[in-house]
This record gives structure tokens, C-alpha cells and sequence, in this order.
């Protein structure tokens, strides 16, 4: 019994940890640079494929592409902030109109990026093995990868955690998230700032990608599901709170696990119907506003 | 001189459609099978991209849902399609997607714009991951057929839906409804406050847009035959008619009318040219249309006609 | 029986009360006005009346209705029409169809095309816009947007109208044209209540005023008594009024 109850909770913390991570990514796109980004799925397939290759051409061990991966999709994050969207935004007649066209921009993204991805890859389905042995815990039995993956997850948040409240940068991305204008009149470059934002929401999609591409097969149209996923968390978590961001990810990892437990296959299904009730009782989700 | 320009500009703008309407009716007796398969589909794409401008238009609530209610549609014709006629099954197709958008509607209309994006973004996805595992679990079988039917009947079918929705859509726009829509659109608040019933205007308008994207989905299942839910469940067809809205561009009726039509065109010859690119031409059409193409084609049109008509009353 | 009665009314956000435990009266016919310092609760209080806000406790009553809750288009229906503080007209629409709009929902049901449009020729005229009427609403100027609104809201036929600080950002000129207008509106038999910071306006217009600062009633009378009060002369102390002549 308590070898099932286990499985299922570090399952759920496993799969939470991937959705944390790809959570706060898209938390910071939408919650501080305002850019809902239906392409984020796209980045988190490139991270996946970045190290696929890494690994099957060069022999790249996973957990160091994860230094390879993040900074390039970061990059890729922060030009298209800095070209597209900014022009976007200077373009845009308010906030919202600003909002719809980034989110509808994204659009276009998601296309270009996914049709690149299936001309360098290939559409079929990829995979490899990396740390695909079992490890014991507690009688539960796990793929040492996921285990490993579920570690790197709450490593990435700690880190992050520790860089938005204690660096410089950190504060300045904060103050952003509150009020852009006043965060502007403080000395805030605020564009440079959102742009970073944007990229660091890439990189952490990018970061998800590597991971996943760890315990899982993946395949150029992996993208829009994980961004469904991102989509549900960020408002149970809380529509501009990225600590509720985090915390919502593995709280749905959990209900995932649960849910595949009783009926495997309906997971998604789960989350869906979890979307609905928040959206009636309470749209503002755990810790937003 | 004024009263000939007038008769002369109301004869075009009633003439010209009405020729159209006489060339599509009569097509399939002489134009070949694959233009009409072809004129098939790009009328399936205009009934969804105008459907959809008929709401998403003047509320600016993008809806993603689109893919969902086709899918239901064309999962209605599936299961009906052997026990009813086809123009009842048709109208049960619109009328299922109808009463979803009522629900989907009801639920989410009332809050931000922005939850009701995600939410028709992740319907598409529920339904399909849903239906895929009760065909696995419950039913046992995945996908299903559906008897087939001529492909000049179909045409014939879409053409029909086609013109009732424009007619919905020319009157919507000129009753009171159509004003409150735009009311709606453009200051909800202010709208509330003189009268108009917010939440009944977004949720009908909402429905009524489901129910032309359902009774098309009805009609080309049979042209189909074999559907399952990863064909019936298209993320595609919830995007691409936000794409040719806006490139047609959504200020005028013909709008998404052109920009539909113009990309399923598009759509067939690149998929046939060059079917590893098309999704990449599409994609980077979409942010140069976003950039740099506010009002679509429509507003490129608009600009030539404006300096049309300047450089004639220069010249007088 | 007064056309708008409230008990109680309060109203919070997060830990402030904007409008706390508050007692009004408005009677039929009359021009009642509404004033105190930024943040009073003025309109916070519209926005109770229309239904824009939903209060925390309390009870408003429209015409011996309850109407505590219900929604904002139903209780423009039943006879109350209000402009907005920060100009809310629909501005791509022309001037024309933003009055129709009115006169299509407002508390008329099934009127026809024709009527309506009539209906709203006839607002527009008595207005001053029948010159704009075909241009979009968001060309005109902010004297002209106020003045659309007030027709907007006419043309719903109401018993009650609430005019939030139209006069604001008018000149001196303007501002006599304005205190016209609203005599006018009453002359048709509808009842006003109006939140202004001009004071000349008030004083002029309104038979009877009531004066709220941080949500409360602190003093309510006719113009005569609220120029005196001790307590709303030291309210406004400080304060940025418009002080007429």
C-alpha cells in the first residue's frame, strides 16, 4: 500500500517537476512581457531536439546539454523578443490590443518553428536512452532518468528562485512584473529587461525540452500539448505569480499521476475538467491576484 | 452625374456577387471533378474563417475552438450518419457544436478575454485525448466510417451552407444585434449600461458561429469516408482561420472571404509544389500580415480604392 | 416614495471601505447632487446604483424594487441611464448609431429601425450634435464625447440619470452650456443625480447635495446649508475645488 501510494506521488513529483519548469517559462513570457506564447510548446520541442542531437551525433551526455540547450534557446527567446515582439508592442494601440497580437504573432511562430524543426529532423518519432536503469526507493521502482530529471527540475526553480530575489536582475525583473512604467522611471531599461524575461521563459522551456527528451520519445508536433499543460498550470497557479507557477506545475503532476493511475490515458482529460472548475470558482487560481 | 455613379457602384456591389453565385452554382456541369473537389474545400474554409470573424470580429475574443466544433460536426455524422437523411444529419451536426459553444460560452464569456483564449485552445485537445480513449476504452474500436456521398452533392451542400451563412452574417450585421456586437466590442461596460444583455450577445453570437463550423464538419465527413479523432480533431483548422481573417483582413464582409480563399488556394499548391515548407510560408505570412497588414487585404483595398477615387476627383 | 432608496450600502476593496454603511434618499423630479474630496466614494457609489459593482451589504432600491444585484443592463432597463467618468462612447462607431444603440435596448422594447433612428435624430438635435452625427465617435472632441454620452444615455428613455463629473475639463463657457443642458433634461421629468468638483455648477443646478468623504455621509442638505457647514469647509480644505464665482 504504501509502496503504491510511492509510486504514484514521485511519479507525480517527476511529472510536476517538467511542468514546473515549462510553467514558470511561460509565466514569465505571459505574466511579465505580456506575450502569450502558443509557440512555447515549439521552444521545448527545440530543447528536446538540440540535445537528441547532441547526444546521438556527438555523444553529448544530457545533463551538460542542458548548459548547450538553455543558452540557445534563450538566444532564439531574446531576438525574437527584441525584433518582433517589441516592434509589436510599439505598434500596438494599448495593452491589450498589444496582448492579442503578440499571442496572434506567436501563431505564426509556432508554424515556422515546427515546419524548421520537421526540415532538420524529419517528422518521425525520436528517442535515446540515457539513465534508463531502475533505481529502488522505498520499494517503489523508478527509471533513474525521470528521478534524476524530477532533482534537475527543483535544482532549475532553486537557482531561479535565488537569482529573482537576490540579484540585481532578479529585482528589476520583479519590479517589471508589478508596474513596467514605474519600473521604467526607476532606471529600469525595461526593455532590455522583458526581452531578458522572454528569453529566460524560453531558456526554461528549452531546459523542460532537454529533460523530457531524457525519459520520454519525442517528435517535431510534441509542442502543443506541453503548451496546453503550461496554459492549465499558469492559472492554477495563479495568472502573474511565478512562485504559484511552480508549485501549481507539481500540484498537477500529482492529479496527472493520480488520474493515470485509475484510468491511464485520461490525463489530460483530468487536467482539462481541473481548467473548467478554476475558470468557474476561481479564475484568480492559487496565488494570483 | 452623382446618381449614375451611385446606381453604377450599387449594380457592382449587387451584380458581381450574383454573377459569382450563377458561375459556382453551375460549375459542376463544366468544370472538372478536381476544381470542384477543390472549390469543396476552399468553401469549407470560408464557412469556418467567416464563422469565425462573425464573432471573434467585433468581440476581439479570439476563439481557438473552431477545430472543436468541426470535429463535432463531423463526429455527429459519423454516428447519425447511417440512421438519418443527410440534411438532418447536417442540421444535428451545427446543432450538437451549437449547444457545445452554448456551454463552452456560458462558462467562459463572462471572464477575461484571455481565459476564454486558453480555454478554446485546450478544447480542441480534450476533445480529442477524450474520444480517442473511450473509442480505446468504451467503444473498442477506434474511428469510424462514414457512407459516402457524390462529391457534386457535397459541393452542392457547402455552396448551400456558404450562402445561408452569408445571408446570417449581411443581416446580423445590420440589425440591432449586430450594433450591440460591435457595442460589445468596443466598450462592454458602456454597452452593459445602455441596455444590452453582454453575456446573452457574446454566447449567441458565439453559438451561432458553432453551428455553420458543425454543419460544414457534417458534410465533409462524407467526402472523408474513414475519420478518427486525430483527423476530426485538427489543431490546424482552429488556427489556419485566424490566419485568413487576418490576412483578408475583418473590417468588411468579404474580408476573411478573400484571405480563405486565397490561402486554401495557396495551401494546394504548396502542398502539392513544395510539402515541406508550406506551414514555414504560412507561418511567416501570418507575422508579416500581424506586422505590418492591420486591416488585411481589406485595408490594402481600401487604400488603392481611396486613391483611386482621389485621383479621379483631382482630374474633374 | 423616493425613485432610489439605499440602506446600508457598503462597499470594500481589499481592506479600504470605499463606500461604507450608507443611508440616501432621492426623490422624483429633483436635481440631487453628489461631492466630496477625491476618493470619497462618489463613484464608487454610481457604480453601486448601475450595478457595476456589487455591494457587500445593502440594499438599493429603484423605485421600491430591490435591484441590489441584478445585473447592469436590466437595471438600465428599468429607467437608469449614467455616463462614465473616464468617456467611455463606442469610438468606431459613428455618433449616430452610439445614440441608436440606446434607443434600440434601452427602457423601450421592440422598437423599430425606423423609430430608433428618429428617436436618435431628435437626441442628437436636442444635444447640439446633429452636425457630427456620421462621424465616428472616437474624432470628436472631449466636450462633444461627454455630450454623446449624456445622449447615449438619453436616448434609453430613463426616470433616472446619473451624470458622473461631465463638466469636467470644460471652460467656464462650456460649463454654463452644461448646467443649460442638465436643466433642460430635468424640464423632460427625469430625476438627476450628479457628481461634479465644479462647484458653481452644483450650488446652481442641484436642490439638494450630499457631501461624502471616505465613504460616509457627512453632510447632506441644500446648497445654501452645505456652503456653510462648518464640517465641509473643513473637508475641502486643502482640497482642489473648482470654486466658482
Amino acid at each position: 500500500m504504501i509502496v503504491r501510494i510511492l509510486d504514484v506521488a514521485i511519479a507525480g513529483l517527476m511529472l510536476g517537476g517538467i511542468y514546473a519548469l515549462i510553467a514558470v517559462g511561460l509565466s514569465l513570457q505571459y505574466g511579465v512581457a505580456r506575450v502569450l506564447n502558443i509557440a512555447h510548446g515549439e521552444f521545448i520541442m527545440l530543447g528536446a531536439f538540440i540535445s537528441w542531437s547532441l547526444y546521438t551525433i556527438f555523444g553529448i551526455n544530457p545533463l551538460v546539454s542542458l548548459a548547450i540547450c538553455g543558452p540557445i534557446v534563450f538566444i532564439i527567446g531574446f531576438i525574437l523578443y527584441r525584433t518582433l515582439f517589441t516592434r509589436l508592442r510599439n505598434s500596438s494601440a494599448s495593452p491589450a490590443a498589444f496582448e492579442g497580437n503578440s499571442m496572434l504573432a506567436s501563431f505564426g511562430l509556432l508554424f515556422i518553428i515546427q515546419n524548421v524543426a520537421i526540415l532538420i529532423w524529419g517528422a518521425d518519432i525520436k528517442g535515446y536512452s540515457y539513465l534508463a536503469f531502475p533505481v529502488n526507493f522505498g520499494g517503489a521502482v523508478f527509471a533513474a532518468n525521470r528521478l534524476v530529471t524530477l532533482g534537475f527540475a527543483i535544482i532549475i526553480g532553486l537557482v531561479f528562485y535565488l537569482f529573482l530575489a537576490r540579484t540585481r536582475l532578479g529585482k528589476a525583473i520583479r519590479a517589471a512584473a508589478q508596474d513596467p512604467s514605474a519600473a521604467g522611471l526607476m532606471g529600469v531599461n525595461i526593455n532590455q529587461v522583458l526581452a531578458l524575461c522572454f528569453g529566460f521563459g524560453a531558456l526554461m522551456a528549452g531546459l523542460g525540452g532537454t529533460l523530457i527528451s531524457m525519459s520520454y520519445q519525442i517528435q517535431p508536433t510534441m509542442g502543443l500539448e506541453y503548451t496546453v499543460i503550461a496554459l492549465i498550470v499558469i492559472v492554477l497557479g495563479g495568472l502573474g505569480s511565478i512562485p504559484g507557477s511552480f508549485i501549481g506545475g507539481f500540484l498537477l503532476g500529482l492529479v496527472g499521476s493520480i488520474v493515470t493511475y485509475i484510468q491511464p490515458g485520461l490525463s489530460l482529460v483530468a487536467y482539462y475538467v481541473i481548467f473548467m472548475l478554476l475558470l468557474v470558482a476561481k479564475p484568480t487560481g492559487i496565488l494570483g491576484k | 452625374m452623382d446618381i449614375v455613379r451611385v446606381i453604377s457602384k450599387r449594380s457592382f456591389v449587387l451584380g458581381l456577387p450574383l454573377l459569382i453565385l450563377i458561375l459556382l452554382a453551375t460549375s459542376p456541369l463544366y468544370a472538372p471533378p478536381y476544381t470542384v473537389i477543390l472549390l469543396t474545400s476552399i468553401f469549407m474554409y470560408i464557412i469556418i474563417t467567416v464563422s469565425w470573424t462573425m464573432f471573434s470580429g467585433p468581440t476581439g475574443y479570439i476563439s481557438l475552438a473552431s477545430a472543436a466544433f468541426f470535429g463535432v460536426g463531423i463526429y455527429t455524422s459519423a454516428i447519425l450518419g447511417k440512421a438519418l437523411p443527410l440534411p438532418l444529419v447536417i442540421c444535428m451536426g451545427g446543432l450538437v457544436s451549437f449547444c457545445l459553444a452554448l456551454l463552452v460560452g456560458a462558462l467562459t464569456l463572462r471572464l477575461r478575454g484571455i481565459y476564454f483564449v486558453m480555454f478554446t485552445f485546450g478544447l480542441v485537445e480534450l476533445l480529442l485525448h477524450f474520444i480517442l480513449w473511450w473509442e480505446v476504452n468504451i467503444t473498442g474500436t477506434t474511428g469510424r466510417v462514414v457512407p459516402t456521398v457524390s462529391n457534386t452533392t457535397v459541393y452542392y451542400l457547402m455552396l448551400i451552407i456558404f450562402v445561408i451563412l452569408m445571408l446570417t452574417t449581411y443581416l446580423i450585421k445590420r440589425s440591432k444585434y449586430g450594433l450591440a456586437l460591435q457595442s460589445v466590442g468596443q466598450e462592454e461596460d458602456a454597452a452593459a449600461h445602455t441596455g444590452v444583455n453582454v453575456t446573452m450577445v457574446k454566447v449567441m453570437t458565439f453559438a451561432v458561429s458553432a453551428f455553420f463550423m458543425g454543419a460544414a464538419g457534417a458534410i465533409m465527413a462524407t467526402r472523408w469516408t474513414y475519420i478518427d479523432p486525430r483527423i476530426a480533431f485538427n489543431p490546424l483548422i482552429s488556427f489556419l482561420p485566424v490566419l485568413m481573417a487576418i490576412f483578408g483582413g475583418m473590417g468588411q464582409l468579404y474580408g476573411p472571404v478573400i484571405g480563405a480563399a486565397i490561402f486554401t488556394y495557396l495551401e494546394e499548391f504548396l502542398i502539392t509544389r513544395f510539402p515541406y515548407y508550406y506551414m514555414l510560408i504560412f507561418g511567416i505570412i501570418m507575422v508579416v500580415a500581424i506586422l505590418y497588414l492591420p486591416n488585411g487585404l481589406v485595408g490594402v483595398i481600401q487604400k488603392l480604392w481611396k486613391r483611386i477615387s482621389e485621383r479621379k476627383h483631382a482630374d474633374t | 416614495m423616493p425613485i432610489l432608496e439605499g440602506k446600508g450600502v457598503t462597499k470594500y476593496f481589499g481592506g479600504l471601505a470605499a463606500v461604507s454603511n450608507l443611508d440616501f434618499n432621492v426623490e422624483r423630479g429633483e436635481a440631487l447632487g453628489l461631492i466630496g474630496p477625491n476618493g470619497a466614494g462618489k463613484t464608487t457609489l454610481f457604480n453601486l446604483i448601475s450595478a457595476a459593482l456589487v455591494p457587500k451589504s445593502g440594499i438599493i432600491r429603484l423605485k421600491g424594487k430591490n435591484i441590489t444585484g441584478l445585473k447592469p443592463y436590466k437595471i438600465c432597463r428599468m429607467g437608469v441611464a449614467r455616463t462614465f467618468q473616464t468617456v467611455k462612447v463606442f469610438p468606431d462607431m459613428p455618433v449616430l448609431d452610439n445614440v441608436v444603440l440606446g434607443s434600440y435596448f434601452g427602457t423601450s422594447t421592440n422598437m423599430s429601425s425606423a423609430d430608433a433612428v428618429v428617436k436618435a435624430s431628435e437626441i442628437l438635435e436636442f444635444m447640439g450634435l446633429s452636425e457630427v452625427k456620421a462621424i465616428p465617435a472616437k474624432d470628436l472632441t472631449l466636450a462633444n464625447q461627454k455630450r454623446l454620452e449624456v445622449a447615449r444615455a438619453l436616448a434609453t428613455n430613463p426616470e433616472l440619470l446619473l451624470l458622473d463629473e461631465i463638466m469636467a475639463g470644460l471652460n467656464p463657457a462650456e460649463v454654463g452650456q452644461a448646467m443649460e443642458l442638465v436643466n433642460r433634461i430635468r424640464e423632460k421629468g427625469i430625476t438627476i443625480i450628479m457628481i461634479e468638483h465644479v462647484m458653481k455648477a452644483i450650488m446652481n443646478v442641484c436642490e439638494r447635495i450630499i457631501v461624502l468623504h471616505h465613504g460616509a455621509k457627512i453632510a447632506e442638505g441644500t446648497p445654501q446649508e452645505i456652503a456653510t457647514s462648518k464640517k465641509v469647509i473643513e473637508v475641502y480644505l486643502g482640497e482642489k475645488a473648482h470654486a466658482g464665482s
